[in-house]
């Protein structure tokens, strides 16, 4: 392995893009880099504004029944008759007051992981993040997961990023941004405490099982689609999970603070289910827990991991080799993550050229901004820009998350725009950097001779900068 | 220099003859025929687009979210006395009663689970189990179409920033969506050109695709790029003006859509331009208050039925041309379940309207609704695949050759028959 090959590759495969300097720390010695990134405490974003989930939630709720109480007094006014009809300005006037709420929760939350990405000094780990905090994907297309989304990365993903997967797997399984995500807040047993109360009084409420966060939990997060569980698995963990759920202002009665997890006992499916095989004596809560532990130390879980980290870090179609090492460490290593990643940095196929990765949207916008050393200002432009180059921070739309895949990014038009960014880049920034010098502090032994001569010949500091960020090298990692 | 001229001296030499001369021929079979599709992603509740509210079945186990009938506050709006169409598609109704839709409805494609991306992916590659290639039906389809060169300019186009699936594959394709940024100058451009020519062969073929997209795309829709603000990476996109607004998007319906349905619209008009166009849509999951004739699913709906009758307006003459397919991955549930949405199912119902269309049926073999007819107890029952109406689709409007689709786009469907009649003679 040419060791002056590992700094680039490491700063820019397995990182974030090179800061000016960055490959001359790394020295050659790019896998014992990422390795040293792995000890210590997980990095958290250091900013008091950012609240907790708990406390945006309660927030919400008071907005919330403010809301329901001015609709009420308007209706009681009488005026227009129906009130907060849709569409009358009493109704509109309360609709806005919730996105008054979320954006600013979501600008100062995606600003911060920005100006973390763009800042952090082991971008290994900030990657392995977003890695995480794709596949236990959320969506603020949904949107009060907007005012979630930010908390939820913090508070269910970054803490278990060096730890367990078993660990993050309940966390997020258990974090009101997932349960709210997934529907599963006001899923109920029909043979539930609270089901059979609501039919005796013959309540005109719908009750029953939603079964999104069961499935996903599945398909997305554990075994994969292929893990061999079938339709009644589904249905039955969807029972195993029934109540699990958020205190709301109910906390005089249920002592939980409003805005966290509570499992709601009344509304769980009495009994034993058997889910993938084996049969889970009803212990409440701990039922789900259960079932939890067992589908993340499944073999599946390693494969369908160890496949998804590997076409993230190394190329769409991953080397066999490198997967069954990673599947294996994962197994061997009973879910420890730092042992899984070690195994994907001991993969001779994750160093080898030519780059095989496209770069993400996300990932081209924060390698620029290292690599010029551009300041996190403000937080609203550069939430709006990752929108621009079609990858809204924590909006990948689905539960399955961003694609993987480079055809998943490289179309036409999205190539455009981020030249046209580039372009834009090098004429605001090209007067004080020189790409000439710059190019090789990025890009190190990646750096083609075509592309060095192309910047040596720019017309302009500009262009210079313009051809640095468009070239090819720069594009992929 | 104009873009486009730029273009013809520059790219030409590239491999991706995006300026070359070669007409098209509107002679050719089916040369002057436009197909929209539009995905809609999340499986769409088949039972609220198209309540079958005359089946007993269908209220008794829909409950509170089932549609009303006809003529009722909130009901379905008329079809055939048997189905109706959601309060929220007036658009599509009208177009039905011009003989313009066809409703399909118990529909599925030939996969049976009940997983989103699974269904998706068998849904655009066109193969009966997910994840068996890399390509998608649509863009084999263009291959297949006699006459073609591979090096012929693009005659697809998806409106979105990559091509989804069901585009990507041999065929020479492009995508396009709107930029607000500020275009660079040719030199530069020609420079990044260079060096791309020299270095990646796929970056290449990227740019100039781009290029010779935005180069229509600019012809027609003459309006000042938005330049940067004053910090780098400071640009503050156009929220409200590129069709996706960044949250809480409110206001008219029609909003979401409008952008990129003219768009599409200005692409297949071109004479010479492409003849197929992809959009991409989502929002479709309702596991939660999905709502009724009011609603969150109403409101998407709405947003679905705008955008349907701008491309209408949009299109002009060459909506005469055209078919736009609508289908999504699967249907859901038929009774509602605990959360007063619906979980994922099995059939649901698609959509075929556009002035090309012999339209105002519902083309059905109803399984009924009652708990026996369920599939798997708690589904529609499928029984009409939905690759029977894409052949017939491209058989008689692009006119595919039999072959190919029984090959190269549907493999292992020969069961599976076309249907015939969609489009008018």
């Amino acid at each position: 392995m040419d060791r002056g090959l590992t700094s680039a590759i490491a700063a820019n495969r397995f990182g974030l893009g090179a800061r000016p300097g960055e490959l001359a720390a790394i020295g050659g010695a790019g896998p014992d880099w990422l390795r040293a990134q792995l000890d210590g405490r997980v990095p958290q974003i250091p900013d008091p504004a950012l609240q907790s989930s708990a406390s945006i939630l309660a927030q919400l709720d008071e907005l919330r029944s403010a809301i329901r109480a001015e609709r009420m007094s308007n209706a009681g006014s009488g005026r227009g008759g129906a009130g907060s009809a849709p569409g009358s300005a009493a109704a509109i006037g309360a609709l806005e007051k919730l996105p008054r709420l979320i954006r600013p929760i979501y600008l100062a939350e995606a600003g911060a992981r920005f100006r973390e990405s763009v800042a952090t000094d082991r971008p290994f780990v900030e990657r392995l993040t977003q890695f995480w905090a794709n596949h236990f994907a959320i969506s603020v297309d949904k949107n009060v997961l907007a005012a979630l989304a930010g908390s939820y990365e913090r508070e269910a993903i970054r803490p278990y990023v060096l730890g367990n997967l078993n660990d993050m797997l309940l966390a997020t399984t258990r974090h009101p941004a997932m349960v709210l995500y997934l529907d599963n807040q006001l899923s109920m047993g029909p043979g539930s405490r609270a089901a059979l109360n609501l039919a005796r009084r013959n309540a005109d409420r719908r009750t029953g099982i939603n079964e999104n966060l069961a499935r996903e939990t599945m398909e997305l997060h554990t075994v994969g689609v292929d893990g061999g569980y079938t339709q009644a698995d589904v249905t039955l963990l969807s029972q195993v999970l029934t109540g699990w759920s958020i205190a709301g202002r109910d906390s005089w009665r249920t002592g939980a603070q409003p805005g966290t997890f509570l499992f709601r006992a009344g509304m769980h499916q009495p009994g034993a289910k058997i889910v993938l095989g084996k049969r889970y004596p009803d212990t409440g809560y701990g039922q789900g827990v259960a079932v939890l532990r067992d589908l993340a130390a499944r073999p599946a879980t390693a494969r369908f991991i160890a496949t998804k980290l590997a076409r993230h870090f190394i190329a769409d179609d991953p080397p066999a080799a490198a997967v069954a090492r990673v599947a294996t460490a994962f197994s061997d290593g009973a879910g420890d993550l730092p042992t899984v990643y070690r195994a994907l940095i001991a993969s001779p196929e994750a160093w080898e050229e030519p780059a095989g990765k496209y770069k993400t949207p996300s990932d081209y916008i924060v390698s620029a901004f290292r690599g010029l050393e551009l300041p996190v200002k403000s937080y609203k432009g550069p939430v709006g820009l990752f929108q621009l180059l079609g990858q809204r921070i924590w909006g990948p739309g689905s539960p399955a998350g961003w694609p993987d895949r480079s055809a998943d990014w490289d179309g036409a038009s999205e190539l455009l725009k981020r030249i046209e960014w580039a372009d834009a880049l090098g004429q605001r920034t090209g007067s004080r950097s020189d790409a000439m010098a710059l190019a090789p502090q990025l890009l190190g032994k990646t750096l083609s001779a075509a592309t060095r001569q192309a910047i040596a010949h720019a017309a302009s500091g500009a262009q210079a900068i313009a051809l640095m960020l468009a070239s090819p090298e720069f594009m992929r990692r | 220099m104009k873009r486009r001229e730029f273009l013809t001296g520059t790219l030409a030499a590239g491999g991706a003859l995006l300026t070359s001369s070669v007409t098209f021929a509107n002679a050719m079979p089916g040369g002057k025929s436009r197909l929209v599709f539009v995905i809609l992603r999340g499986a769409l509740d088949g039972l609220a687009t198209v309540p079958p509210y005359a089946d007993p079945g269908y209220a008794a186990l829909r409950g509170d979210l089932a549609i009303g009938k006809p003529a009722t506050a909130g009901g379905a709006l008329e079809l055939d006395g048997f189905f109706g169409l959601h309060p929220s598609l007036a658009f599509m109704r009208q177009a039905y009663a011009a003989k313009e839709l066809i409703v399909l409805h118990a529909v599925a494609s030939p996969y049976r689970d009940r997983s989103h991306f699974d269904g998706q992916n068998v849904l655009e590659t066109g193969y009966p189990q997910p994840h068996a290639v890399a390509t998608g039906w649509l863009n084999r389809a263009l291959a297949a179409i006699p006459g073609r060169l591979a090096t012929e300019k693009e005659r697809g186009i998806s409106i979105a920033p990559s091509a989804p699936l069901v585009m990507r594959g041999p065929a020479a394709v492009t995508s396009w969506s709107p930029s607000h940024l500020a275009p660079l100058d040719d030199d530069t451009l020609q420079r990044i050109a260079d060096l791309y020519s020299s270095r990646d062969p796929l970056l290449a073929r990227k740019l100039a695709e781009a290029l010779a997209a935005q180069a229509i795309a600019d012809e027609k829709a003459a309006g000042p790029a938005q330049t940067l603000s004053d910090t780098p990476g400071e640009a503050e996109p156009a929220a409200a003006k590129n069709g996706r607004p960044l949250l809480a998007e409110r206001g008219k319906p029609g909003a979401r859509y409008a952008e990129l349905v003219a768009a599409a619209a200005r692409f297949l008009r071109q004479e010479d331009g492409p003849q197929v166009a992809v959009l991409d849509t989502t929002g479709w999951d309702t596991h939660f208050n999905e709502g009724g004739a009011k609603g969150q699913l109403a409101g998407r709906l709405a947003e679905l039925d705008a955008a349907l009758s701008a491309l209408e307006a949009g299109l002009g003459p060459v909506w005469n041309d055209t078919a736009v397919l609508l289908t999504t991955e699967f249907g859901r549930t038929v009774a509602e379940n605990g959360t007063r949405g619906t979980d994922h199912g099995t059939a649901t119902a698609a959509y075929l309207i556009g002035g090309a269309v012999s339209g105002g049926r519902v083309v059905a073999d109803w399984p009924g609704l009652s708990p026996q007819k369920l599939y798997q107890d708690r589904d529609l029952r499928p029984t009409l695949d939905v690759r029977a109406v894409m052949k017939g689709l491209l058989a008689e409007h692009l006119g595919v050759p039999e072959k190919a689709l029984e090959t190269s786009v549907f493999p292992d469907s020969r069961a599976v028959r076309a249907l015939t009649g969609l489009l008018r003679a």
